[in-house]
């Protein structure tokens, strides 16, 4: 069998696969990250807990109200989307004018409370959800066994990446939003309702990490830290693709991802780290991140 | 410098003070240092402080005119933030001994403070077995569990089932190694081969790239030297991966009560390791079950948590016993007498600070086997006391002569 670097290529396809699946997650939640702060200015450090909340209200869902995944993956965004607008209208909304840092302090803050929530209701060792029937089992592939709920997370969060891409940068609503952040004033001068289309935005954003949630349920446990872990290699990524940009964070989740599992093989021990070192990496040669452009 | 030498002086008259002094300052000040809010909350957390509140109602702390104060501080698994908390707790807040302390890197640390500051440190979380091998301290005292014991107990069991080809996923710090190396002897040993190892940080969420590597290296028991929530996630994805259909088997080295109820019978069936401590062993713990579970949020007390509530026990009678509250005289006297609480029995602490008591071996009943919540364990195998723990001599602690 020929290797590379010691390791058969059999094993480094699997690893390639499974970098491709955990990159997905970064995907989907850096770009409702983007979509935020590219037309809100905030830094949504909420994000990790909407994420959270995403899983907690799919395990809700199934465990009080007999609500099966598949309902759950178009209910629990839509829950959470709507606590996030209300969020938004209460107290992101006095923010807008202020640096960037009251915006942080306050997401920051209520991503704890809302941890701290569940933690004392839930505590730290989380609760199961099981695999939808459909998607139970998986295929033999030669190199590796992929189990078929894994790559059903590979192809969704594809679509939606590439869906919300389309959608913010091709077509006309999109055209709106990138002009709304531009110049509110004169946007709202022709007629268009700023202030709802960005509570609509950020309600967007924060139903992209719901649902993130949903899909992560069945692989992870659903347990309040599952966000904490996760935010802050997303913020990485989101650093690193450049902040705002969309295709950029797409790009950059699903190649870190590919990068983080290659770590895995070559030097696990690194494997937790590798992300910011190259965060660190990328900020000394281009401070704006790949794929962003200097303001 | 005059100034320092002066404030140096009185340091030492009032420790010497204090030191003649039966109980500093009058106040009985214990300090549970644990895990609060991350992979080993659960499994140790605020149970074990409730388990520490329970030990002081009942040793009668009040009636017998004792000033006992619990607080407690998250360590956050970093040995750098849980050593900080314990110089502030020895040196500002007048605390007499820590409690708990789950992480093995942690409670290294804390264990060397302890010993500089010259006050007590029972330990019932961390499990590495060099708290009472090379780093063993005249001020420490280990109460429920070590790798050695874990390795001896669950290890071995497996190979002489034929589980004789190993490879290990390990988390990457002392815990970790020290699991992975005291069942890796047990492994060699028995007669059993170990193929290979790899080490993933610890509070990894995605282990499938780790379990596809222990996969490749076709040994027929996958072991898995982690604990709490990592523990959890490569259980819960080694089933998703197909892993134990596919003929290799699991065996969790540490595994605990809280970690099965995470995971749902439905995963964790069939499992099987070593614990010192099951709520359904008997009457007196069926009643500490009850009490902890209206304490402590419903849930039911792991291993650790009492672990907790028998050591702080017995901490109180070895003040009462030797009238003082001086760590290292305390210590003395919780070695010397023998130890007796309704959760592990009658047992002694030997020279080492290694707490002896028997340990079972269980396996995880199928769901249709478990009448409820928490009624989890089938009981296999008692290990008597005096072998479930690793030989005295064989520790290389310098307190054994």
């Amino acid at each position: 069998m020929t290797e590379i670097f010691g390791v058969p290529t059999q094993a480094l396809f699997g690893q390639l696969l499974i970098g491709l699946i955990n990159g997905s997650f970064y995907a989907l939640l850096s770009l409702g990250l983007a979509v935020i702060f590219g037309l809100l200015n905030i830094i949504n450090f909420t994000h990790g807990a909407q994420y959270m909340l995403g899983a907690f209200c799919a395990y809700l869902l199934l465990n009080k109200l007999g609500v099966g995944y598949w309902w759950s993956l178009a209910a629990a965004p839509l829950i959470v989307g709507a606590l996030g607008m209300l969020i938004e209208r209460l107290m992101l909304k006095h923010l807008y004018k202020l640096d960037h840092l009251y915006g942080l302090l306050l997401t920051f803050g209520l991503a704890l409370i809302i941890q701290g929530v569940f933690r004392n209701e839930y505590g730290s060792s989380g609760q199961p959800y099981p695999i939808p029937q459909e998607l139970s089992g998986g295929h033999n592939l030669g190199f590796m066994f992929l189990p078929n709920y894994r790559a059903w997370v590979i192809a969704v969060s594809l679509v939606v990446c590439l869906a919300t891409w389309f959608v913010i940068e091709r077509t006309k609503l999109g055209s709106y939003l990138r002009a709304a952040t531009e110049n509110p004033a004169l946007v709202q001068a022709f007629g268009i309702n700023v202030p709802r289309m960005i509570t609509l935005t950020y309600g967007f954003g924060v139903a992209l990490a719901a649902f993130g949630g949903v899909m992560a349920a069945p692989i992870y446990q659903v347990s309040p830290q599952m966000g904490a872990d996760l935010i802050i290699v997303v913020f990485a990524v989101v650093v690193i693709g450049g902040m705002g940009s969309i295709m950029g964070s797409i790009l950059t989740g699903f190649g870190l991802g590919v990068i983080e599992g290659l770590t895995k093989v070559f030097y696990p021990e690194a494997s937790n780290t590798v992300i910011f070192i190259i965060m660190a990496i990328v900020l000394l040669i281009k401070p704006a991140g790949l794929f962003g452009t200097q303001k | 410098m005059k100034v320092t030498k002066l404030a140096a002086a009185v340091t030492l008259a009032a420790a010497a003070m204090s030191a003649q002094a039966q109980v500093s300052d009058g106040i009985i000040k214990i300090g549970i240092l644990t895990d609060m809010s991350s992979l080993y909350a659960d499994l140790s957390g605020a149970g074990s402080v409730a388990a520490a509140r329970m030990a002081v109602e009942d040793f009668g702390a009040a009636k017998k005119g004792m000033k006992v104060e619990i607080i407690s501080a998250d360590h956050q698994n970093k040995p750098d933030v849980g050593s900080a908390i314990a110089r502030q707790w020895y040196d500002v807040d007048k605390v007499d001994v820590i409690v708990d302390t789950p992480n093995s890197g942690v409670a290294l640390a804390v264990n060397q403070i302890t010993r500089d500051k010259k006050k007590a440190f029972i330990n019932s979380g961390a499990a590495s077995s060099d708290l009472t091998g090379k780093a063993c301290s005249p001020n420490t005292v280990h109460w429920t569990y070590d790798t050695w014991m874990l390795a001896n107990g669950t290890g071995s069991a497996i190979v002489k089932t034929g589980g004789d080809s190993w490879y290990f996923i390990t988390a990457d710090y002392a815990f970790g190694h020290a699991l992975e190396r005291d069942t890796m002897e047990v492994v060699k040993k028995n007669g059993g081969k170990v193929l290979g190892a790899v080490r993933a940080p610890i509070n990894t969420q995605d282990f499938s790239s780790f379990l596809l590597q222990a996969q490749g290296s076709k040994a027929k028991i996958i072991g898995l030297a982690n604990a709490g929530g990592d523990t959890i996630n490569s259980i819960k994805q080694a089933s998703e991966f197909g892993i134990v259909k596919g003929g290799q088997s699991l065996a969790g080295l540490l595994v605990f009560l809280s970690d099965v109820h995470g995971l749902g019978l439905q995963t964790a069936q069939g499992l099987i390791f070593t614990e010192t401590f099951y709520w359904d062993l008997n009457d007196n713990t069926r009643a500490f079950a009850k009490r902890m579970a209206a304490a402590n949020n419903g849930k039911y007390p792991t291993m650790v948590q009492a672990g907790v509530y028998a050591g702080v026990l017995h901490y109180l009678k070895a003040i009462e016993a030797a009238k003082t509250d001086d760590g290292t005289k305390v210590v003395e006297q919780m070695k010397k007498m023998p130890t007796d609480d309704p959760l592990f029995g009658k047992g002694r602490i030997r020279a080492d600070g290694r707490k002896l008591h028997p340990a079972y071996l269980v396996e995880v009943k199928k769901p249709s086997e478990s009448k409820g919540p928490y009624d989890y364990y089938k009981i296999r195998a008692t290990i008597p006391a005096d072998q479930a723990f690793r030989p005295e001599k064989d520790g290389g602690c310098e307190l054994v002569k």
